[in-house]
């Protein structure tokens, strides 16, 4: 569910933030839409004036007695324009600067923090909803900077000049622009409630729209090989009355509102006329700073300034919306960048190494021997173990949510160079052990320990970087073929790619696509297909090197024929290496040397193919075909 | 009930997309015409008002001015009063009628899209990308939507508002007005000189915007691949690059745009100038004849009226530009032809489950440079249990969607019950020919009105029958709804094998004189997959029954089986026959009984 509402202090922070983002430009900015707003409203004064020397002397048809006077008032109102204009300019160039600056800050601040985060914050949000921060949440953003803000301020300032003049020239006037703003800000209120209310409406029917169109399309050949489209439409149907129903209700109270607060506007200025009728005719002493008579002089430019103090409250009531939904998509920004980031205190490093007599030491050039640099500060000297793969889990528990155990005193332990598989039904939690190994989630109790080093001692980019992973779910990124495999390491050369991509099996398909290892592709290789984006995950996990690997339903898209072809270079590739092999096909794993029988979470069986064979149990029946998988 | 039909496609003559664009948009109006025509009208009638209050005003500062009575302030105020309510209503309605007819559009343009989708062929979905479908059927359904509520109300507003103001100018200032024929043109060239710059900047940087985003979408999928290769820091180098050239293409545009704003101050600031200052030299020299105090101001207000028109009209002019690239994107979905239709006089009825292909060549698109099946000629008797087996990309299920007419042969015919299947009523034709997807899918709904999709009026003892012929009744029951349990989106609370049996079971309801399982039983066991054709053999002895399988054992049984190979038929023959005689089928039966092999 979206969150639509913002927190307080949201607002305050994101100003922080912007003035963190631009110390001097900001301020500078702010101080020019100050002085242009300001500036451009004090023109009422001189107009006021001239309109006074042509009242007090128009029957004289004199020009020349006061010409001289209305000039100079005109030549400083020229003045006060170009100054307006000039900082009207200045202000409105460095807004949009501020505006996408800020948009971009936020969009790698978000992306940066983004990639911090634990992989338990992927699983546990919809991948949509984590996108939308980044297009709907960062529109509304742009919307509110761009336009709410600055128009808020310049209403705001015109709205408080235009008043201190209207004290200034008559309070008895002022007090019925008063009433009548008031009235205006609580239709305001009611209207603009009332179209935020259907806003949010009409994006909860909108998201549902959008799931249903979504599920239908992803479903639109099954729907013709049913002959379901008639049904699919009468569903559709209803679901889209809705939105209709509830965007036009949103947009009907919107729209009011310009006419209304429009026509008040108008009537006030009628009301004000009649007032400044009255107040003439009446000869009331006149209730205002400057202790001018009520005159025609007061009562014209008064009725001016009327129009323009409910102009400018009309102008607020158009970002209204604006604002609430800024407001609450700067939250949802907010509650991403405030995303506990993934915690890592592990010390041992992943270094370079070079053997000399046995003994291991530390070096900067790359030699193809790797070493743990552990750092004992009891002790305070530093020891360095061989990168080995040598992996071992004792006791493990582990549970995604507290309460439901998923792992259960799980031990084993694989030497150098073994292939280590694990078979069992879907939520056996075979997968779940691989995110453990590279720590992407932590176990709850027990030991996993790498070449004899406890794993939350290693810092988990350097464990990370010694095992390669294969997913099923390939995810393969925008760029070309060889991009893609470089992925693994991304200063290898081309021949070292073409190489890898050898060892995988992918060489063959690559060579035949049109452009060979330059081939871009796009939307996860879209062009490609399912056991083609393995083939080539495959690849980018071998140009890695990696002494430990782990093959998660590596090659579950390519066919039996095709996999005994990669099977040889797939052998190749796991020669001298650490393997973890899940596979629901047995023949993928047969050859391992443990195979590990995972049940509910628990090690019911362990052995290699011939000895689990010869237990009977469920392994057989799996292999037999009595037992289904998954 | 059909979308809005394509008839004359001007591909070729770019310059006319547009206009098309907005005919094919335009048919979707339908029962909102009434209300897109009295939105132009209301708005007219508001406008009208809307410029005479300045002159009724100006009269009354003019009467002010002149020490009337207060009865005559009283009479002008009610005047103006009952215009502003006047005023009110028209704007008022206008406002409600404006949101029926741009929401009707936008509900019509989504049902007219759906519809149309429900109308394609297998080919025209293959074109489509899922995720595009769905953008174009929100967001760009949504920009439609705004930009004709601009349309219908600012578009007739901002240009009305314009010339009234520009002619009472003239009626109230005289030569005054002069000043405006300078004014106007010149922000009018300025607006049109910032649309006409920031446009194409905008089309730009919309497409690079689009990169960044899926490239947001890249990571958030692929953030296993990312933190287990450890590239967190790559990634932001990436993509800090990419946002820079989008931030730095989007504050081009937007500076562009930002000159709007004090161009308009500066046209308004001339007006003011000018008006001042001749202004009141006209109302001294000729006192108060050529001008008075009054007309004064009310020439103040209507200028402020004119540019701000101006302005509201080059916003439109973008507003419009930007949703112009949305309603290509619709009308690409709306005018997309089905490539498949009904022929004139339709059989209805299928008489039996014979299958034949007559030289039968196929391609999945015009521009398809290799024939994905070549020549097949193949006959198969009413009855009889074919198996299919081949590797990947053998064109197996090419193959077998051709039975049921999801897509048209490229040369060559397919006959069912002895009649070409292109002269069946589609709908009688895949009412009889069931076929389970090898990509299958269940629907968010309950286990039986999932099932219920092979057949509405199907009763419960109908579907408990068909659920024990696929084998799914024994999991079902042991659910704790039984079938009522429901399935969440995409069937991801069932299990691979769980989900294939339903889906068999919901094709065999439809009692298909043809079944034809593509790859179906893959995730069931062999035990159960062995009993799920047992049964069908003996209980739906008279439907053809097609099996596209990986597993050579799934096939064995079959009267006959067919070998694919590089989109053509290998080999045909009993198991035993193709073991002996056939290669590739030997070597996938060796490569998946190799222990039974040396036994």
């Amino acid at each position: 569910m979206k969150k639509n509402t913002a927190k307080k202090g949201t607002i305050a922070r994101l100003l922080k933030m912007m003035f963190g983002f631009y110390p001097v430009l900001l301020p500078l900015t702010l101080l020019c839409i100050v002085f242009s707003a300001t500036v451009s409203s004090i023109p009422a004064i001189f107009m006021q004036n001239i309109i006074a020397i042509i009242e007090q002397s128009w029957q004289s048809g004199d020009w020349n007695a006061v010409g001289g006077e209305i000039i100079k008032f005109v030549l400083i109102l020229v003045v006060f324009y170009v100054l307006s204009l000039i900082a009207g300019f200045a202000w409105n160039q460095m807004m949009a600067i501020i505006t996408q600056g800020t948009l971009k800050k936020m969009r790698e601040k978000m992306f940066c923090r983004m990639q911090t985060l634990p992989i338990k914050y992927f699983d546990t949000h919809n991948h949509g909803d984590i996108m939308s921060h980044y297009t709907n949440d960062i529109n509304t953003l742009r919307q509110m900077i761009s336009q709410s803000l600055p128009q808020l301020m310049i209403s705001g300032i015109t709205v408080m000049t235009i008043f201190s003049i209207m004290i200034y020239y008559c309070g008895w006037l002022t007090m019925v622009v008063v009433a009548g703003v008031i009235i205006m800000t609580l239709i305001i209120k009611k209207v603009g409630g009332g179209s935020a209310k259907f806003f949010f409406r009409q994006q909860t029917a909108l998201g549902e729209v959008e799931g249903f169109v979504e599920e239908i399309m992803n479903g639109q050949k099954v729907v013709k090989v049913f002959c379901h489209e008639e049904d699919s439409k009468a569903d559709f149907d209803r679901l889209n009355d809705k939105l209709f129903y509830e965007s036009e209700k949103a947009n009907k109270y919107a729209n009011t509102l310009g006419p209304v607060l429009n026509n008040i506007g108008n009537v006030l200025y009628v009301i004000v006329a009649i007032c400044g009728g009255a107040l003439l005719i009446s000869g009331v002493d006149n209730l205002s700073l400057s202790g001018y008579p009520i005159g025609i002089s007061i009562v014209v430019p008064f009725l001016n300034m009327t129009k323009q103090f409910t102009g400018n409250i009309n102008q607020v009531s158009h970002q209204v919306n604006a604002i609430v939904m800024g407001l609450a998509g700067t939250q949802r920004i907010f509650d991403l960048l405030d995303q506990e980031p993934e915690t890592d205190n592990g010390y041992v490093t992943l270094v370079n190494a070079k053997e000399e007599n046995g003994i291991i030491s530390e070096c900067s050039e790359r030699t193809g021997l790797w070493a743990w640099k552990h750092p004992h500060t009891a002790e305070g000297n530093i020891t360095y173990t061989k990168l080995c793969g040598d992996v071992r889990l004792a006791e493990v528990d582990f549970e995604y949510v507290e309460g439901k155990r998923i792992l259960n005193d799980v031990s084993l332990y694989a030497k150098p160079g073994q292939k280590v598989a694990f078979v069992g039904a879907t939520g056996a939690g075979k997968t779940t052990i691989t995110n453990l190994l590279n720590r992407f989630y932590d176990i709850a109790d027990g030991k996993i320990r790498y070449d004899g080093i406890n794993i939350n001692k290693i810092r988990k980019s350097d464990l990370r970087r010694s095992m390669g992973i294969v997913l099923q779910d390939t995810n393969l990124f925008t760029g070309t073929v060889m991009d893609n495999i470089r992925y693994g390491k991304l200063d290898a050369t081309d021949e070292e790619c073409i190489a890898a991509a050898k060892l995988a099996g992918a060489d063959d398909f690559i060579t035949r696509l049109p452009e060979g290892y330059d081939t871009e592709l796009t939307e996860n290789g879209a062009n490609l297909s399912q056991g083609q984006r393995q083939l080539l995950s495959i690849a980018r996990a071998a140009v890695a090197d990696p002494p430990v690997m782990i093959l998660d339903e590596a090659t579950s898209s390519i066919d039996t024929r095709t996999e005994a072809i990669v099977q040889r270079g797939m052998d190749a590739l796991m020669k001298g290496r650490t393997v973890f092999v899940i596979a629901h096909r047995l023949s993928t794993v047969k050859n391992s040397d443990v195979i590990i029988v995972l049940d509910h979470g628990t090690i019911i069986e362990r052995g290699n193919h011939e000895e689990l064979l010869a237990q009977k149990g469920q392994y057989y029946q799996l292999y037999t075909g009595a037992f289904e998988l998954e | 009930m059909s979308s809005a039909p394509f008839r004359h496609c001007s591909f070729y003559w770019k310059g006319l997309i547009k206009i098309n664009t907005l005919k094919v948009l335009a048919k979707s109006i339908r029962e909102y015409k009434k209300a897109s025509v009295l939105t132009p009208l209301l708005v007219t009638c508001e406008v009208i008002i809307e410029c005479i209050i300045p002159f009724i005003i100006a009269s009354l500062v003019n009467q002010i001015k002149a020490g009337c009575e207060m009865s005559v302030i009283l009479k002008y105020g009610g005047i103006v009063f009952a215009l502003a309510v006047l005023s009110l209503t028209f704007g008022a309605v206008a406002g409600f009628t404006c949101s029926t007819a741009s929401c009707g559009l936008a509900r019509n343009l989504r049902k007219d899209m759906f519809y149309s989708i429900q109308n394609y062929s297998f080919e025209n979905i293959d074109k489509f990308m899922t995720s595009s479908l769905v953008t174009r059927m929100t967001t760009d359904i949504t920009n439609i939507q705004n930009a004709y509520m601009m349309i219908i109300r600012l578009a007739i507003r901002a240009p009305l508002m314009l010339i009234f103001a520009f002619v009472m100018a003239f009626v109230m200032g005289g030569k005054m007005a002069w000043i405006f024929l300078f004014v106007v043109p010149v922000l009018g060239v300025g607006l049109v000189l910032v649309a006409y710059n920031a446009i194409p900047l905008f089309r730009k940087v919309f497409k690079k915007y689009d990169n960044l985003n899926s490239s947001i979408q890249e990571n958030i999928k692929g953030m296993r691949v990312v933190k287990s290769f450890v590239r967190e820091e790559h990634e932001q180098q990436k993509f800090g690059a990419a946002a820079q050239d989008v931030c730095a293409d989007f504050t081009k545009a937007e500076r562009i745009i930002a000159v709007n704003n004090p161009l308009m101050q500066f046209c308004l600031y001339t007006v003011m100038v000018f008006v001042l200052s001749f202004g009141s030299y006209t109302i001294i020299t000729s006192r108060g004849m050529d001008l008075d105090v009054g007309q004064f101001s009310a020439l103040l207000t209507y200028s402020f009226m004119m540019l701000n028109s101006l302005m509201m009209i080059s916003m439109v002019f973008v507003m419009i530009t930007m949703a112009g690239e949305s309603g290509k994107r619709v009308v690409e979905v709306l005018s997309e032809k089905s490539t498949l239709a009904n022929p004139e006089n339709p059989v209805y009825e299928v008489p039996d489950g014979s299958i034949a292909f007559e030289n039968v060549s196929f391609k999945y698109s015009k521009k398809a440079k290799k024939m994905a099946l070549s020549n097949i000629n193949l006959s198969i008797k009413s009855g009889e249990t074919i198996g299919i087996i081949g590797g990947t990309g053998s064109s197996k299920s090419s193959l077998i969607q051709l039975i049921s007419r999801l897509y048209d042969t490229t040369e060559g015919c397919v006959k069912v019950g002895g009649i070409d299947v292109r002269d069946y009523d589609i709908e009688s034709l895949r009412n009889q020919v069931a076929v389970v997807l090898q990509k299958n899918i269940l629907f968010s709904g309950t286990i039986k009105e999932n099932l219920r999709w092979g057949n509405k009026e199907a009763t419960d003892d109908e579907l408990v029958a068909a659920c024990r012929l696929a084998c799914a009744d024994e999991f079902i029951t042991q659910f704790p709804d039984g079938y009522d349990t429901h399935i969440e989106q995409g069937g991801t609370n069932v299990s691979g094998g769980q989900k294939q049996r339903l889906c068999i079971a919901r094709a065999l309801l439809k009692k298909p004189k043809i079944l034809i399982l593509d790859d179906s039983t893959s995730a069931v066991d062999t035990k159960t997959d062995a009993s799920i054709r047992r049964a069908m053999r003996e209980y739906i002895p008279e439907t053809t029954k097609i099996i596209i399988a990986q597993r050579t054992a799934s096939v064995e049984d079959a009267d006959r089986i067919i070998v694919m190979d590089k989109g053509s038929i290998n080999a045909v023959g009993t198991h035993e026959e193709l073991l002996a005689g056939n290669e590739i089928y030997a070597e996938i039966y060796t490569s998946q009984n190799k222990e039974a092999a040396s036994k």
